[in-house]
Formats: structure tokens, sequence, C-alpha cells
């Protein structure tokens, strides 16, 4: 029986072993040091929050892995011998494969700043830094401050989580604005006011240049490039992620800034594959970047190796991208292509609305020849998923997007909704005369 | 560092202790409870409703005053900081001892209400002395411990709903949803049947919205014989309750699922849902839990429809030629119906039934077979060796006392708010089959969206587990569910919504989930 073992036990590894069950009978072993049952990753934050204990952030129960012969190893993989097709342990053992898949997500970034490895500065991205935050910050009485290096996703929720806690959190983002890279700016604005209403001592346009030590190597204070000493007890680096590869720098297996892979997600060393946030493509696919560290890609990658490991071929091939996020109370959606100011497309026009009082606020990009609709960010409004990638494969015009807008609407029963003034505000802003349809369920359902 | 509990590395201290406004709030309240609780040892407090109502107030006010201290000065969203390291919340101890106190009272409540100052014949003493001026006030009668329980059951709704809708006050699902069952309980539970019993002293308790099998005793004898003496109103009544099980309940189930009754309008839903809220999380998500919970509910429902049967076959006739309704054309008419929906179910929705078929195949059999045999061998007003009153008592201790109050509401803190709703709620089983069958709704999940964080299934009241149905993008149809949209409201990539759709496309099992750009058929026909 063939022997698929797969390193790391993330969204994409846990995927994969799923998938090829479903698909076969072959052997599969998953190896991970972090913990012996898959998590949510991304859930971390609730556990420390207290929404949720750890057990509620494993969405298997214990027995499903036996009851679905998935071996599981706690284990940390040091080496990969691709010549006798075997992967050693730093335990010593080594383990036999017929195929091989690396799955070994991310490590948190960190720039060499003076003091980055002293005790109490940490990221946010394994169960062990969870740990080390509980250990970190239990309360506000051990914790007098925190710092929180980075203008991303991992920092906003690092922030809501310290401030659950009453922590008192100073934010050093190194754009002008928050997340400003990614989103347009009226909607990083939104999220700029929206920090510091939750009393996050936002500082923007603001790099971290040293972290000082105490006497017993912990952190008391980070120095900014503004010349300013914060005293603290915790720093958190979330500045971004890379790929966890170092294990394979002698392997033999190309590396570029990931386990380099081609579109079927093969190496260059046969029966090797890489998935997840470690993968990096040789040719970006689309718009997207060659490596990308996002929770769905790593699923859709978990998906279609499986296909290809339980023999049909198939080529790594997302559709339509969509990534969602929640910025303290806010609620965010993508679908498809919606650039920054700094990245913007020559053929990109927005269309921006905000609502007069609320944190709700969409952003439409279209384009400026053909009013073809490119992507939608959605804040504070739920908007449907699959209609979405309908419109976007039938690259449907931004006034049918609208006109159709209602059908969309994913919020919950009972919701304000805000189409109406959505559409008059592209009226007014564009000349057009757009009317919203009322909701068809024979629309959304595609029925005839 | 050093003092810290190393023995909860992933569970800190509360990072919510209480703040002075809700110290000094649950004094208040708990001086109110503290009144009432005085009374039990028959102190004479003098006015009886000036004391009631202060006591009544102070409870009042001190939910609603920790409510605001807790929710007020928040912005509006998800608030669950620190559940899971509070004692009440969390099975710890206060939560046990809540669980204790609560299962201990309703122990009292229905087996020793003389310990609360029921007295019969003769004027009520205790605590239950306090309440007779309300009680006169309303239907002139002296109180009950059923009416000093339907009180507090009240003024806990109302307290309580008003922190559930602080809460969630983000959502206007859950806003709304709360003022109706607000709404159903003070005035169809609490204030209309006290009145009914005024103006018609002839007229049975009837409170409107519940149905059978919820109001298992509603076709007894000495209901009917109210019902049928109280001329055209008690006739209406008698005709609403039956319409209400197989018109009205199948209609609104088919448009809005079983929620239009369990989160909307019942009373246990109600309490379940305010009181209870925060317990919501402790119900049990394991796969043996549903196990059990399927075959004690499905069990509940045959055994009600057994003694309903038994109980109107032992005071029915047999002469033709007085009624047209006979002990053996009731049992004909019963096997009929139980007949005519058996093979809908299995000839129609045979394909969306599978493992609850079998429940619903030997429901039906030992329904039939019981029924065959009280008519072969039953003598009068016994079926097979029993009386059908025994069977009607051994309902009404064994589920209408035990499970849904004693175990369904004491052991809130322990097993989670919805424990009678889940194991032992006929009413709910039967809408179950009716929403899982027929109805427009379902759960519907957002493509590819989830990120298995698992909100939805530990806010479950239900104990379904949502995220297995999310994280595969499928739409759930589960018959337990009840709507009540917390899932929706907790999940922090929206990708929950409960919704009454069309019924195609409403059961979606999927191949690969949004996001990989795959011909689906061509997969499908590749394997």
């Amino acid at each position: 029986m063939e022997h698929i073992v797969i390193i790391g036990n993330g969204i994409s590894g846990v995927t994969l072993a799923r998938h090829i069950r479903k698909l076969s009978n072959k052997k599969i072993t998953l190896v991970s040091s972090e913990a012996k049952y898959f998590f949510s990753r991304t859930a971390l934050m609730y556990v420390y929050m207290g929404h949720m204990k750890f057990e509620h952030i494993q969405p298997y129960e214990n027995r499903f892995w036996e009851k679905n012969r998935i071996n599981l190893i706690n284990g940390h993989v040091d080496k990969v011998l691709t010549k006798e097709k075997t992967v050693s342990l730093s335990n010593g053992n080594t383990i036999a494969y017929d195929k091989l898949v690396i799955a070994t997500g991310s490590k948190p970034n960190k720039f060499g700043w003076p003091g980055q490895d002293l005790e109490g500065v940490q990221g946010l991205y394994s169960k062990q830094d969870l740990e080390n935050l509980e250990e970190n910050a239990p309360n506000k009485n051990q914790c007098k401050r925190a710092v929180i290096v980075g203008g991303g996703l991992i920092g906003i929720e690092m922030a809501e989580m310290l401030r659950s806690r009453e922590i008192p959190v100073t934010f050093l983002v190194r754009e002008t604005s928050f997340w400003n890279g990614v989103l347009p700016n009226g909607e990083s604005e939104m999220i700029n006011e929206h920090i510091r209403e939750h009393h996050i001592d936002l500082r923007l346009d603001t790099n971290l240049k040293e972290i000082l030590s105490d006497e017993n190597g912990r952190a008391k204070a980070v120095v900014t490039d503004k010349g300013e000493t914060i005293a603290c007890d915790v720093v958190g680096l979330t500045a971004g992620v890379t790929p966890n590869t170092d294990f394979l720098k002698d392997s033999g297996i190309e590396l570029g800034k990931g386990v380099k892979v081609n579109r079927l997600l093969e190496t260059n060393i046969k029966d090797i594959y890489a998935i997840g946030d470690c993968a990096e493509q040789h040719e970006a696919i689309g718009l997207r970047r060659p490596v990308e560290a996002v929770w769905y890609t790593g699923r859709m990658m978990g998906e279609t190796l499986a296909q290809t490991l339980c023999g049909n071929p198939m080529e790594y091939n997302p559709g339509h991208w969509f990534n969602s996020a929640k910025f303290l109370d806010i609620e965010y959606q993508t679908y498809g292509w919606v650039f920054s100011e700094r990245n913007k497309k020559d053929y990109e026009k927005h269309f921006h609305w905000r609502h007069p009082e609320k944190k709700i606020c969409i952003t439409m990009a279209f384009h400026k020849e053909t009013g073809e609709f490119l992507g939608i960010n959605n804040f504070g409004i739920r908007l449907r998923h699959e209609l979405f990638d309908r419109w976007l494969n039938e690259k449907r015009s931004i006034q049918y997007v609208l006109e159709h807008l209602k059908d969309a609407n994913f919020d919950p029963e009972l919701y304000a909704t805000y189409e109406d003034a959505i559409i008059s505000r592209f009226n007014t802003d564009f000349g057009q005369n757009i009317q919203p349809k009322n909701k068809s369920w024979k629309r959304i359902l595609n029925l005839h | 560092m050093s003092t810290l509990d190393k023995s909860m590395s992933l569970s800190g201290e509360p990072p919510k202790a209480l703040n002075t406004n809700q110290k000094i709030s649950v004094l208040i309240g708990m001086t109110g409870l503290g009144i009432l609780v005085l009374q039990l040892f028959n102190l004479q407090l003098g006015n009886s409703a000036l004391w009631l109502s202060i006591s009544l107030l102070l409870i009042f006010l001190g939910v609603f005053l920790f409510s605001q201290a807790a929710y007020a000065h928040k912005h509006e969203g998800i608030k669950n900081d620190g559940v899971w390291f509070k004692s009440i919340s969390s099975r710890g101890l206060l939560g046990w001892l809540t669980g204790i106190a609560l299962t201990g009272f309703y122990i009292v409540l229905y087996f020793y209400p003389q310990y609360l100052g029921l007295v019969q014949d003769g004027d009520n003493t205790g605590v239950i002395a306090l309440f007779d001026p309300l009680s006169k006030a309303l239907s002139g009668n002296p109180a009950s411990q059923w009416f000093v329980y339907g009180t507090l059951y009240t003024v806990g709704i109302l307290a309580f709903g008003i922190k559930f809708m602080w809460k969630y006050r983000h959502s206007g699902y859950q806003r709304l949803r709360t003022l109706s069952v607000m709404f159903f309980q003070t005035a169809f539970a609490f204030i209309i049947p006290e009145i009914m019993a005024r103006l018609n002293g002839d007229l049975p308790y009837y409170d409107l919205k519940n149905m059978w099998p919820l109001n298992y005793y509603n076709f007894e004898r000495y209901r009917v014989n109210g019902f049928i003496d109280a001329g055209d109103i008690g006739l209406a009544m008698l005709l609403f309750g039956i319409l209400s099980i197989f018109v009205i309940s199948p209609i609104l189930t088919y448009k809005y699922g079983k929620r239009w009754y369990c989160s909307w309008v019942c009373g246990c839903g109600a309490l379940a849902e305010t009181v209870g809220d925060p317990f919501r999380q402790l119900s049990d998500k394991s796969k043996f839990a549903w196990k059990v919970e399927r075959w004690v509910v499905h069990s509940v429902v045959v055994f009600v429809t057994l003694m309903t049967t038994a109980v109107i076959y032992s005071y029915l006739g047999n002469d033709t030629s007085k009624y047209w309704l006979t002990k053996t054309s009731f049992l004909i008419g019963v096997a009929v119906i139980l007949t005519a929906v058996f093979a809908w179910a299995m000839i129609y929705k045979r394909d969306q039934l599978q493992k609850d078929a079998r429940y619903g195949a030997i429901s039906y059999f030992v329904i039939i077979m019981v029924l065959l045999g009280m008519h072969f061998f039953s003598g009068e007003g016994n079926i097979f060796l029993f009386k059908s009153s025994t069977l009607r008592t051994t309902y009404s201790f064994l589920i209408g006392s035990i499970f849904s109050g004693v175990i369904g509401t004491g052991f809130y803190p322990i097993f989670g708010s919805r424990v009678w709703c889940r194991f032992g709620c006929p009413m709910a089983a039967i809408l179950g089959f009716q929403q899982r069958l027929f109805s427009r709704f379902r759960i519907t999940t957002n493509g590819g969206q989830c990120i298995s964080c698992g909100n939805c299934s530990t806010y479950c009241e239900m104990g379904i587990d949502v995220r297995a149905y999310a994280q595969k993008g499928e739409n759930i149809v589960r018959s337990s569910c009840v709507g009540c949209g917390i899932c929706s409201a907790v999940c922090p990539r929206g990708v929950l919504k409960l919704e009454n759709g069309p019924q195609e496309g409403r059961i979606n099992p999927t191949e690969v989930l949004l996001g990989n750009d795959v011909d689906l058929m061509e997969l499908v026909n590749r394997k």
C-alpha cells in the first residue's frame, strides 16, 4: 500500500489527508510537532479571549483520526532524505515514504531588530505562541502594556485579544494608515477610527528601532524611529510571515521564498509535493502572489493535491480571489480584486460608499473603459460568495452588479439593508440611473 | 511571573471580574430574591402586595442594572469575552451551586408545594401567600405554586430578555425575536389565561400558544368536557387545539421552519434564550450526545402519541348509535393518519431520510402494534394491563416534571440551556420532523468562507456541530435546529444565514468547495 507522509497538520495537510481518505485506501501519516490533533489556527485568539476552550477549536473529535485511519505522529522533522525517501525526526526516528507532502506553513517575520529574541517578544501563529502569550500577558497586572509591531491582520487580532483582558496596547504601524497596502484609503481610514474607538494606542507611520532588555533578559521597552521609548512587558511581532522551510535547506528540494512548485504542486524532486503557506508557485497565477499565506488557498491546495495523488492529476487552479477577516467588531469580506491606491492597476476605477454614521462601507472596483466589475470589499455587510463568483465568471458590468445587489445580501434576516443608499450614491457619483431589482431566489440559485 | 497559575496554561483568570456597578446590581437583585426566600420561613411582613412588588421590582432592577453595567459601555458586537473563564458559565463552583439550587427549587415546586406555603382548602402561607393579591387581581383566585412559578418565570424572561437584547443589540433578528418571546410569555402564557379564567370560570386553563403534544393533557376527558360545557368559546378553543396540530403548525413550519415556535413563541424556548443564555455554550456537541438525543426524543414522541390515544380511547364509548366517534373508529382514524404520514415520508422523502428513517420506521411500527393491541387485548379503561390514567401519570411525572422542569431547567448551568428542547420535547421533535422534510427553512453557508473556528458549534444551544456542515459548504437542515440564529451572530466570517428559500437545492452536499475552479460534473464523471 502506498504510504503518503504529510509534514504539517494545518488546514492544508489535514484537508489533503481527509480527501485522500475519501478517494482511496492509501496509508496516510500526518507529522506535526505543534499539536497532536488538528486545530483551527485562525481561532487561537478566541481561546485567549475566553470565547472557546482549546478543544472547541479542534474541528474533529479525537477518535476521528483513528476511525479514518490517519496516523498522527507527534514529532519534528529535521531532514528530508530524498534519495532514501525517508524523513528523519529530531527524536532520531525515521519515516519512509512513497510520496511526501510538505505542508509546514509559515513562521512570523523578524527583521533583525535589536532585542527581537528577548523574553516577552513573540509572534502569534502557533499553539506555542498562544501558550507564551498566556504566560507573558495573563492579565493587566502582570502585563502593564503591550506593544504590537506590524499593521496587518494578525496584529489587530492580537490587539483585540489583549484588550479583552484590558491590557493597554500600543500598536506600531509602519504605513501611514492601517493595512493601506491592501485596503483602499476610505476603508483603511475607517479601520483606523475603529481601532482608536477600542482604546488602542495606534501609532501610524512609526517603525520599531529596538527592543530594550531588563537585567533578566526580558523586554522592558521599545524604541521607535520617532525617538520615543515605550515601556512594555510584551512585544508582539506581527509583521507578516514567511514560509517555514529552513529544514529543507540541504535536501535538494528547490527553494525560493518557499518550496517551489508547479501547477500540479510538484517540487523539483519526484514524489515530493508542497501545499499551503510554504508553497511557492514558479509563476504567479493571475493577479495572485506566488506565495499566498491564506487559510482558503491552503484548503484548496489540499483538495487539489488529493485528486492528483489519487490518480486524477489536477492542476491547482484557484478561482476568483476571496478572503475575509474581522477587525474588532467589523466583519470584512472581499470577492475579486480591489487594490489599494498603492497597487491599483491603471485600468482600475473605484466606487466607495460609507454609511454616514455606522462603521459600514463598501468599495467596488471596475474597469475604467469597459465598466466590467472587478471586485468588491465589504465591511459590516455580509455578501453571498456564490453570486460574486458567478458574476465574476460572467464578467458582469458594475451596473449589473449594483442592479442585482439585493440578491447578494447575506446579512441575517431583519437587518437594515443599504442597497438603495449604495445605488443612489453610485448614481450621483457617476451620473447614472440604476434601479435596484428586488431579491429573486430564481436568480440567486440559477433556477430555470 | 511566579504568581501565575500554571495549571491552566490555556485559560487564565477571568478578564472581566464584576465591576462595581455589577456588584451593586447583584446586591439589589439578591435582596429582591431574599425577600421571597425569607417568606419561606413564613415571616409576616404585612402588606403582601407591597412586599411582592418590592421584591419583584428589585429582582428586575438588579438584572437590568447588571446588564447595563455589562454591555452599555461597549461597542455593538459579539461579547463573549471570558465566558469560559467565569465560574458560573464554565461549570465552575458557581455553576454547580446554581444548578443544585435551581434543581432543588423545582423538586419543591413540583412535589412539595406545601413547603412554599400552599394550603389546600384554606389560606396560603409563606411565599405563595405573598402572591395571593396579584393572583386575585388577575383571576380572582388565590395563588397556587404554579402561579408563583408563572410570575417568576415571566419576570425572568422579561428581565433577562432585556439583557439578551442588550448583549445582541447589533442584531435585528435577535432583538425582534426576543421581543416576541417576551410578549408571548407575558400575554399568552401569563395574563390571558388568568383573565379567561376570570371571565369564564368553566373554561379549562388554556395557554393558547401551547399545542399538543407539549400540552399532552389537552385532550383529557375533564378538559374536553370543560371545553364542550363552556359553549361556543370552548368548542372554538377545542377546535383551535386540533387545528393547531394538523393545519396551523405545519403551514407555519413549512414557511419558516420550526423556529416560528421554538424561538419566537414557546415559553420553554423563551426561558432558555433569556435566563439560559449564559449557559448555551455548555451543550454537548459530541456524536454520542447526538445519538442519545435522537433515541430519547423520538421515544418521547412515541410515548406521548400512545398515551394521548389511550387517554382519549379510554373515555370514548362503543355505541355507534350515539356518537360517530367510537373507540373503534377513533383507533382506525389514528392508524390511518399515522400510516398516511409514514407512507408519504417513505415514498416522497426517502432520499432525504437515511438514518432518521430507521427511527421513523421503528416508531411507526411500535405505535401501530400497540394500537392493535389496545383494540384486541384491552379491557374497559385498560391499555393492555395498565390503566390509561397510569400511563398518563407516568408521563406527567417522568416527562412533564422531571424532564422538562427538574432536569431541563435545573441543569442549565451543567448541560446548557436547551436540554429539554433537545432531548425531551415531543413538540420540538414533531416540528423538527416537519422542518427536516418539507420546510423552506435552512441555514445557508457562504461558499468557501468558513475558517472552521468553531464559534458556531460552541454557541449552538441544541448541540449541533454547525461547523461540520459549514466547513463543507453544506446547508444545514437538521431537525433539531430551533433557528435561534446565534450561530450566524457569532460567526466572525459571515458564513451562516438563516433562510426560508425554495426547496430546490436545499439539501446540497458539495464535492469540492467554492474557490477551486474545477468542473464539478467532470470531476464526478472521472471517478
